[in-house]
């Protein structure tokens, strides 16, 4: 095999360009998708190309060896002609025959080979495509799709359009030489007989393609049913102590049967189905070619044809059975190429709606100032809900500015509109007199650290994961930000340290120290504007204390905000902002807002112990 | 899009691949099972669920025999039909002939009548068949897990024991179905060698020559693409772990501007995926010009040797064309049979992990003779003397002792690792005692019937945990038949009702993938509210450690003291507003009572609860290292 084929693409493509490899030429859908597929495979025009001469080559070489069969039968007969001639004749057909055979294989080879190797290639440029198209699509539309979704689009139907050149395209090319020249060949070498031994492949094709579309759509049903049982055993293996502490277990099982044997009835259904047909397939093939032999038999009884000539057509038969009952795998590679394609193209031709505008320039940080100008704001999935009516405050370098309110009262969009997680629907928000609309994302995100109360954990050591925002980052600064974070000395109780691996069925951290490992994360990036969102909740008191006074030397250098709940994580700020329903109610130091008097201090009293005490009291 | 602020990203930062990156798992795949080829353990326990169906199995045999036989025969009607039904040249010779060749036409008639009969039977069958077995399987697998031991769960995955639940139980269903048509290949293949054998002794060896040939390539082939096929599903599982790794972290991803990196790396992952693919591929079709080059040697062979034969007269020429139609099927059964070996191992490996599941010891079961708590039952709680470990040499509960009773509500507290949690668990009978025991309204809890403790004993878990369905279903999943006023009035009284009433249908209101639809609040209330309509004499509570919110935390606490109200509670409480309303506070450490009685009296004794009060520490978990815990104590529990 050509090792070139191995070693391309030479150069790895460019996020960039992975993108736009597939970018949407043609619209529409049905036709208009597996065009588009068709397309895609003809980027690598190479490999497509030497599949179809391979594929061409090679039906015409199979088409060749009931003729070659039959004349061997007509030369052992001594019908052409008769003693040496006849058994040089058998040579020669032997050696051709052989010849036929050896090429057949390597031509089928490559037919095979490349046929596949075109699809993997097309799918290794889609699976970038998706990877990027995920990467970039903004927070407004992961909060709506559901990541099964996402993993069906980049999984299955990506492997819908693969397998659209070898099992489509390459056999409609296929079936196409055996039947239109084999119906040829057959017809002119003797029509009533041509007749009879193609009259099986109207309905093989027709009882193939119909049964193949029913099991496609029995499979899909099966495959929800399926889905649904897998809910069910999940829930209950995840929800056990509940199931054992409600002595749960005979329902559970009820539950189990109910789905399952729907599930089982379907199952069988679907043999019904496939039995049915190959069933009838067969018979059809089988009736065929008694016919050939009866009708065959009698030309040959009445002299006008020969053995060999008959020979020729049951094997020619046989080698024609199997594409023709393939046909309903063709079939149902089209309708799946069809529906996959249209889901993978419409993600991929999704606009993304926060990206760099075409204009966009560089965050410049002179004085790291933060400004909310009147900042109106509703999440995309719920634009009629209005979640922010008019934000409007100023942060200086060196500021720590305490954010709070009840739940709902719109203190996280707060933070997500700063780095762009989503944009603002009024208003502006500067960093340093720049509107981060106009600029690049990446200059911003590198900006501006957001430490989120839950953020993911990836399946990799702590070192890689401290380090995420800075993969080339040295050990001793990655260190430095687990110390400041309060989590290097549980780093270094671990037998491994930080090449201990976390995440999932990794070492499970507590909420606490996945708390910390996010700050040291954000730490990590030296940003201008440091946000914790809540990001404290899950580390107790006497951690979070000593967090802070790390804390403060870092706050000299940038604007820090702290959303949070708990009053005692940011009495300590500059500022604190009291929000609710949207805007800013109270604003002033922990001093001024208690002597207010108003919602903050209410608060403060509502988290005192010396009000606990009395609420309890009094109820 | 945002292609062009892309160009101008640093060329030579991305020519240096980043020391600290990756994307995807870093952790190895589960190890798989090999190696053993036949294990006689893991096929009589696989024959066990096939044995309900053995009948269906014997006729699909007989019918997949009677199928080959009949696909064995046809070459040979043909050629009888040549050669005894076609005589050219008119005369007497050829009547004859004709005769015998109506003749045979009816019987390929009948021949082919059967084998349509036998397929459809076999195929019926076999499928029908494979499908009850592998439903059955899941099913007892299933049934296994609702009774095996709670420390057996808590140490495995549910991903793991999902994927044995479906993955591995589909990976037998290829093999089922296929087995019964391996019997099938068997006899085709020695049914050709017989027949060839039969029709032209020397013929037939020389034509055969070829499939010791076959059979010594596939031997070499088989070790190097088998692996070359596993690499590709490797690469192919580690592409697709990145992608859904992608998916799931895309916040993070995005927030610390990793996409350029990553891009990179999932670059990397998917041209290796690629490559394995290509290789997979090409070990697929080396095979596909040395069977054609194998049969055209052999029909060669037939046309030179047998042509020659028929030349001379020594062999009839039906003959000949049969062994033209055999040698075209002849590949077929070895290429099979070698098929159904690589599938027959994964089906044992498959059935060994399908067997580990069905042999994970039961969970506790009732003693013969075990009472039922009744409803006089006075709701105390004792443990006399407990000492408890999940294994043996780890002590977990050292010499407890404390009794809780009726009315009363008490408050364990403790540090991680403390044994706080391994309490909750005794009451219900989760585990057994290693010593001592723990008496509920006064019986042992080894005496009673598991069912009866259900009933009597309230559980609410530190995670709420709902279950698809409406929010009404859940509330009364302890008790499927409450009313719809019964669980109205248990809302109200733990304070839900106002938010589900606001919920999109009410009670009604689908709660979907465990209630990411409603905030952890929300799903707290739901459980008090759930085992509120319980309504047992005891509730063990293990209070959520999340922090929550003051306005919502101000509900919880509210729901609390209701759902406490005349009844006995036993709580693992985290927050200080919980336990100074319990009636009494028993402080653990590292598997004994080290602090017994109420605030004021622990308060006054100036012990760990004192020091951890006066610090003002909202949990006793998360406690800094140093003040009376083991440091790390979370550290081993990797799964």
């Amino acid at each position: 095999m050509p090792q070139m084929f191995d070693r391309w693409p030479h150069r790895a493509p460019r996020p960039g360009e992975a993108m736009a490899h597939v970018r949407a030429v043609e619209s529409g859908k049905g036709l208009g998708t597996l065009w588009r597929i068709f397309r895609l495979t003809l980027r690598h025009p190479v490999m497509a190309g030497i599949t179809i001469v391979a594929t061409i080559i090679a039906s015409g070489l199979q088409l060749a060896v009931p003729r070659l069969l039959g004349e061997a039968v007509d030369q052992a007969e001594g019908v052409l002609a008769g003693g040496t001639g006849a058994s040089a004749a058998l040579w020669q057909t032997a050696l051709v025959l052989l010849g036929v055979s050896v090429a057949r294989g390597l031509f089928t080879m490559l037919h095979n080979y490349f046929g596949e190797a075109t699809g993997h290639h097309t799918a290794y440029e889609l699976r970038l495509a998706v990877y990027e198209k995920i990467q970039r699509l903004s927070f407004g539309y992961h909060d709506k799709v559901h990541t099964g979704d996402l993993i069906t689009v980049g999984m299955l139907d990506l492997d819908g359009v693969r397998m659209f050149f070898a099992t489509g395209i390459l056999r409609v090319v296929l079936l196409g030489i055996l039947l239109g020249a084999g119906s040829v060949m057959l017809l002119t070498t003797d029509p009533l007989l041509g007749l009879l031994a193609l009259s099986f492949a109207p309905f093989v094709a027709w009882r193939s393609a119909t049964s193949q579309l029913e099991l496609r759509s029995t499979w899909l049903t099966l495959q929800d049913m399926l889905q649904n049982l897998s809910r069910v055993m999940e829930e209950n293996l995840g929800g056990i102590r509940v199931v054992r502490a409600f002595a749960g277990e005979a329902h559970e099982l009820d539950k189990f049967d109910t789905v399952s044997d729907k599930a089982l009835a379907l199952a069988h259904t679907r043999v019904d189905l496939r039995v049915n047909s190959t069933a009838a397939m067969n018979l059809s093939f089988l009736i065929s070619m008694g016919l050939v032999l009866a009708f065959g038999g009698e030309k040959v009884l009445s002299g006008t044809m020969s053995v060999g000539t008959l020979t020729s057509f049951l094997t020619f038969m046989t080698i024609l059975q199997m594409p023709v009952r393939q046909l309903g795998l063709m079939v149902n590679s089209f309708a799946r190429a069809s529906t996959c394609g249209d889901r993978l193209f419409d993600f991929l031709d999704l606009d993304l709606d926060i990206a760099d505008r075409p204009d966009a320039k560089p965050l410049v940080i002179t004085d790291g100032t933060l400004t909310f100008e009147a900042v109106q704001f509703a999440y995309p999935s719920a634009p009629e809900r209005a979640v922010l009516t008019g934000i409007s405050f100023t942060a200086r370098r060196g500021e720590t500015v305490g954010i709070v309110g009840p739940p709902g009262s719109g203190k996280s969009s707060i933070a997500h509109l700063i780095p762009r997680f989503y944009d603002v629907t009024g208003g502006r928000v500067l960093i340093d007199g720049q509107d981060v609309r106009t600029l690049t994302l990446d200059t911003l995100r590198q900006a501006v650290a957001v430490v989120q109360q839950d953020s993911f954990l990836f399946t990799t050591n702590i070192e890689n994961n401290i380090a995420y925002g800075d993969p080339w980052a040295k050990e001793q600064q990655i260190a430095r930000s687990a110390e400041f974070a309060q989590l290097h000395n549980y780093v270094m109780g671990l037998p491994t340290g930080y090449q201990t691996i976390v995440g999932e069925r990794g070492v499970s951290l507590s909420g606490g120290q996945r708390q910390r490992l996010n700050i040291a994360r954000a730490l990590m990036l030296d940003p201008a504007v440091m946000v914790f969102d809540d990001s404290t909740a899950a580390v107790d008191a006497g951690t979070e204390q000593r967090i802070r006074q790390s804390m403060k030397q870092f706050a000299a250098n940038r604007v820090t905000l702290i959303i949070s709940h708990r009053l005692s994580s940011l009495m300590h700020a500059n500022r604190i902002l009291f929000v609710e329903g949207g805007a800013i109610a109270e604003e002033g130091t922990h001093a001024q807002l208690l002597a207010l008097g108003g919602r903050y201090r209410a608060l403060y009293d509502l988290q005192s112990r010396a009000s606990e005490d009395q609420s309890e009291a009094a109820e | 899009m945002t292609d062009s602020a892309l160009e101008d990203i640093d060329t030579e930062e991305k020519a240096r691949r980043p020391p600290k990156a990756v994307v995807g798992s870093s952790l190895d795949r589960e190890e798989e099972v090999f190696g053993k080829a036949y294990d006689p353990r893991v096929v009589r326990r696989i024959w066990a669920f096939v044995g309900p169906y053995r009948k269906n199995l014997l006729v699909s045999v007989a019918a997949v025999i009677i199928f080959t036989l009949t696909q064995l025969a046809i070459p040979l009607v043909i050629r009888h039909a040549i050669d005894h039904g076609m005589v050219p040249g008119g005369g007497s010779a050829s009547a004859t002939a004709r005769t015998t060749l109506y003749w045979v036409i009816v019987g390929y008639g009948l021949i082919i009548g059967v084998n349509f009969a036998a397929s459809y039977v076999q195929e019926l069958v076999v499928g029908k068949a494979a499908e009850n077995v592998l439903f059955d399987m899941r099913r007892a697998m299933f049934a296994r897990l609702q009774q095996v031991s709670l420390s057996f769960m808590d140490k495995t995955e549910v991903g793991r024991l999902m994927s044995r639940l479906m993955g591995d139980v589909n990976a037998m269903q290829e093999f089922l179905e296929t087995s019964v048509l391996s019997v099938g290949d068997l006899i085709l293949l020695f049914g050709i060698i017989g027949v060839l054998l039969w029709l032209d002794p020397l013929l037939g060896l020389i034509t055969m020559a070829t499939m010791p040939v076959l059979f010594i390539v596939r031997l070499f082939w088989l070790p190097p693409a088998k692996k070359s096929f596993m690499d590709a599903h490797h690469a192919n599982s580690a592409n697709n772990g990145a992608l859904a790794e992608g998916i799931n972290g895309v916040r993070t991803v995005q927030s610390l501007d990793r996409q350029r990196v990553n891009f990179d790396l999932y670059e990397e992952k998917s041209r290796t995926n690629l490559l394995a693919h290509l290789r997979a591929a090409k070990f697929a079709q080396v095979m596909v010009p040395i069977v054609d080059s194998l049969t055209g040697m052999s029909m060669a062979t037939v046309v030179v040797v047998g042509g020659q034969m028929v030349l001379h007269r020594q062999l009839d020429v039906g003959i000949m064309v049969a062994f033209l139609f055999y040698i075209q099927r002849f590949f077929d059964p070895i290429r099979s049979l070698t098929m159904q070996y690589s599938v027959f191992q994964r089906a044992m490996s498959s059935g060994t992990r399908i067997i580990e599941v069905l042999d994970v010891p039961l969970a506790i079961t009732d003693k013969p003779g075990a009472v039922a708590l009744g409803a006089d039952m006075d709701g105390s709680v004792e443990f006399d003397h407990v000492s408890f470990g999940y294994r043996k040499d780890i002590p977990v509960l050292k010499n407890v002792s404390f009794r809780v009773n009726p009315g009363e509500t008490v408050a364990v507290v403790g540090p991680t690792g403390s044994g706080k949690s391994s309490c909750m668990a005794l009451v219900h009978r989760f585990y057994d005692v290693t010593e001592g025991a723990v008496r509920v309204g006064g019986h042992d809890v080894r005496d009673v019937t598991g069912n009866s403790l259900g009933t009597s004993i309230a559980m609410v878990l530190q995670e709420p945990f709902l279950f698809t369905g409406t929010v009404f279903e859940n509330i009364r999943y302890a008790k499927a038949d409450a009313t719809r006023e019964a669980v109205i009035a248990a809302a109200k009284a733990v304070g839900a009702h106002e938010f589900i009433v606001t919920l999109a249908d009410g009670y009604d209101t689908r709660i979907e993938q465990r209630g990411g639809n409603l905030s952890l609040g929300q799903r707290q209330l739901i459980s008090f509210a759930r085992a509120l309509v319980a309504d047992a004499k005891i509730l063990v509570l293990d209070e959520a450690t999340a922090n929550i919110d003051s306005y919502t935390e101000m509900l919880i606490q509210k729901a609390l003291k209701r759902l406490l109200e005349g009844r006995t509670g036993l709580v693992i409480a985290h927050r200080l507003a919980t336990i100074r309303g319990a009636d009494r506070i028993i402080v653990l450490q590292n598997g004994e009572i080290i602090e017994n009685g109420n605030h004021t009296e622990l308060m006054a004794q100036g012990g760990l609860y004192a020091k951890l009060y006066t610090m003002n520490y909202s949990s006793f978990d998360d406690l800094p290292t140093g003040i009376g815990t083991n440091p790390g104590a979370d550290v081993g529990k990797a799964t």
